[in-house]
């Protein structure tokens, strides 16, 4: 079917300014196909179902809005105390120098742009596959031009438990930078790795993570995004789950005038159990900040357990949008199936767009959803303030007290701390 | 200690008038007990001293050890020592107890240019008289009052008055929804706190409460204003006769 003009007109404007970046080698497959099927389904337009809270444009566009990069000097670094491996992203360009050497006892890890033109990796069953599956039956058409477009990323696999987290640092320095970056992680089976990510990626981004945990895997993703407030960033994390797997992520987003985060998650083993949550803070004072969870989570096998967690503080005419979706297949009986998405809204300009579905086939199974939207709680302000807690301080502590239970689903007490910390630093930052 | 004068307060949203004229002084080191039949206004003054929104002064004055409090934020007035001992103390998911306490005493502190207090000292100071309120290490590691039974609450809110060592302490029906050892222990707590340089005001409906803590005045309050003032035997006559013959006098 012909696309509609607009769509058309922006998919070959965008399309015309990217190059594919190899020719060759064992992506050359994975990305032919990705471009085939961005350019059946085009760029999103305003009246697609999964972006009317959402206006692609700014995405859309050939070139991106400039972005400020951010000083980060006036607090500690991300993860500070955490003893990981550190791989380092300068505006999508990787920084060897900055980083650890690749290696880990367990694990393989490889960068994309380095093996890419090899004729045979691990990675080739894994890149741009769950990609396309996650197509079905929502198009993606960014998480396509990624798979098609990425210059580069990090390739994991891990055979075994991962002796240290691996923390992939993003660092943005041009405002004119626009990366497209996908990373891959397969976790072998009984094999356990944690993923961290931290930092502002570029101007404009574009990430893709596909992560496929086999049969009793377990995979921590814990994420944070910031502090460059003018960023336009559209990521995509998919996860497939095989049995007794087990993944958990978590995205703690500071600002930002556009982000959008998609997790898009099967599970496909029983027992399997993913958990995915974010806590998102932001001002829409100094730039606007419009930040955007879209998830959706199928269920393909017996007696699974999804989370899905989501909160969001919004001021100053901050936007927050939740879309979150359960699916259960006929055959995924036994699914306990749990989804909140919530908000807390600072004043009246801000808003928060909320579209929970459940779609459920199979007739035992335990599925709940709930969202809801409020103001801070006077009476909790006022116990607060009148045991001498001033005014500032107290709002600040039932923000914290709020996001809390989004930082409970992480499993690790000095990851979840040093993202506490952070929000801590922002709110002292935005006092006003 | 506390000085009300002619206190008229009306509700903010509607047209109307909850205090009509309230008198009041209160001295340092001395308890005064305020009873009165529901609506009467008891709560309401409590609120309009410790600064819960919702409520305007339409005239008189109130000032705290010469200082008006009045216009002061809840936190300033809370600074200045007024302590509030709420009827429902508010459950608070996500902040912990001791995290709370600790806040309040240091802002407090800071406010009043005063050194902050050390975790070690703190932890030190709040193990021991949570003992004395037989608040147990479980309960101060819990969020603010969440999953609480009543007794529970009204003792934490003993606990962070002891804490925060106030110079006015209002309890707002403190003995509502307590069974008598639950109110024993509280009513304990109260006295340990009882000192030449601190004042009470107790309200409440019941003799009951007077008969644990020991009042030095008794106030009838009925309409928005304070009608009868007399000592402890007052609160005996209110729980043999009930209000009705009191209003009937001073009608």
């Amino acid at each position: 079917m012909a696309l509609p003009q607009a769509k058309q007109d922006a998919t070959d404007a965008r399309l015309a300014a990217l190059d594919l970046p190899v020719q060759g080698g064992w992506t050359r497959a994975a990305r032919a196909d990705a471009l085939s099927r961005l350019t059946s389904m085009g760029l999103p337009g305003n009246r697609d179902e999964y972006w009317r809270f959402t206006r692609p444009g700014d995405l859309n566009a050939v070139q991106p809005a400039t972005a400020e990069p951010m000083d980060e000097s006036d607090e500690a670094p991300l993860y500070a105390d955490i003893d990981a491996l550190k791989l380092v992203f300068r505006d999508g360009v990787f920084d060897a120098e900055a980083s650890d050497a690749l290696e880990m006892e367990g694990i393989e890890i490889a960068r994309l742009a380095e093996v890419q033109e090899a004729d045979i990796h691990w990675a080739r069953d894994l890149y741009g596959q769950l990609e396309a599956r996650g197509q079905d039956p929502v198009d993606r058409p960014f998480a396509a031009l990624n798979t098609a477009f990425a210059t580069d990323g990090i390739l994991i696999r891990a055979t075994g438990k991962a002796a240290k987290p691996i923390s992939i640092v993003y660092v943005h320095e041009r405002a004119d930078s626009d990366p497209i970056l996908h990373h891959a992680v397969k976790v072998e089976a009984g094999a356990e790795v944690t993923l961290l990510e931290g930092g502002a990626v570029g101007a404009r981004f574009n990430t893709a993570l596909e992560a496929d945990v086999a049969d009793t895997g377990k995979l921590h993703h814990v994420r944070a995004q910031g502090r460059n407030r003018q960023r336009v960033a559209n990521t995509h994390t998919f996860a497939r789950l095989g049995a007794e797997a087990v993944f958990k992520s978590f995205t703690l987003t500071l600002n930002g005038a556009l982000t959008r985060n998609e997790h898009i998650v099967e599970l496909k083993g029983d027992d399997a159990v993913a958990h995915v949550a974010g806590a998102a803070i932001g001002d829409g004072k100094v730039a606007p900040m419009h930040h955007d969870d879209t998830v959706f989570v199928t269920h393909d096998a017996v007696n699974c357990e999804s989370r899905q967690v989501f909160k969001k503080v919004l001021k100053n005419g901050a936007l927050g949008v939740f879309q979150g979706k359960i699916l259960v297949k006929p055959q995924a009986q036994k699914t306990d199936g749990y989804q909140i998405s919530q908000s807390l809204l600072l004043d009246e300009d801000s808003q928060f767009l909320a579209k929970p579905e459940l779609e459920i086939y199979a007739d035992d199974v335990a599925c709940s959803h709930g969202s809801t939207t409020g103001a801070i709680d006077e009476d909790m302000l006022f116990y607060l303030r009148a045991r001498g807690v001033p005014e500032r301080r107290a709002t600040d502590l039932l923000v914290l007290a709020f996001l809390a239970e989004t930082l409970a689903e992480i499993e690790d007490d000095g990851i979840a701390e040093s993202l506490r910390q952070r929000l801590e630093n922002w709110l002292d930052r935005h006092a006003d | 200690m506390l000085e009300i004068k002619n206190l008229h307060v009306k509700l903010e949203e509607e047209d109307k008038q909850i205090l009509k004229g309230v008198d009041l002084t209160v001295e340092a080191g001395k308890v005064h007990a305020i009873m009165g039949p529901n609506g009467s206004g008891k709560s309401t003054l409590s609120y309009v001293l410790s600064g819960r929104g919702g409520y305007e002064v339409t005239d008189g004055e109130a000032s705290l050890l010469g200082e008006d409090i009045l216009d002061m934020d809840p936190e300033e007035r809370a600074a200045a020592g007024v302590f509030l001992a709420f009827q429902y103390p508010v459950e608070i998911p996500g902040v912990g107890n001791m995290t709370f306490m600790r806040t309040a005493v240091n802002a407090q502190r800071k406010a009043r240019g005063e050194e902050e207090m050390s975790s070690a000292e703190f932890l030190k100071v709040v193990r021991e008289k949570a003992k004395e309120m037989q608040i147990d290490a479980e309960m101060l590691k819990r969020p603010v009052n969440v999953g609480f039974s009543g007794g529970e609450k009204k003792r934490n809110e003993i606990l962070q008055m002891a804490m925060l060592a106030p110079k006015l302490c209002i309890m707002d029906e403190t003995d509502s929804g307590l069974d008598v050892d639950a109110m024993k222990l509280v009513a304990k707590g109260v006295n340990a706190l009882r000192s030449p340089d601190r004042g009470f005001l107790v309200i409440t409906h019941y003799q009951r409460l007077l008969d644990h803590i020991q009042p030095d005045v008794v106030h009838i309050m009925s309409d928005g204003r304070i009608v009868k003032t007399g000592g402890p035997e007052l609160a005996l006559e209110v729980e043999k006769n009930g209000y009705t013959d009191i209003l009937k006098e001073n009608a």
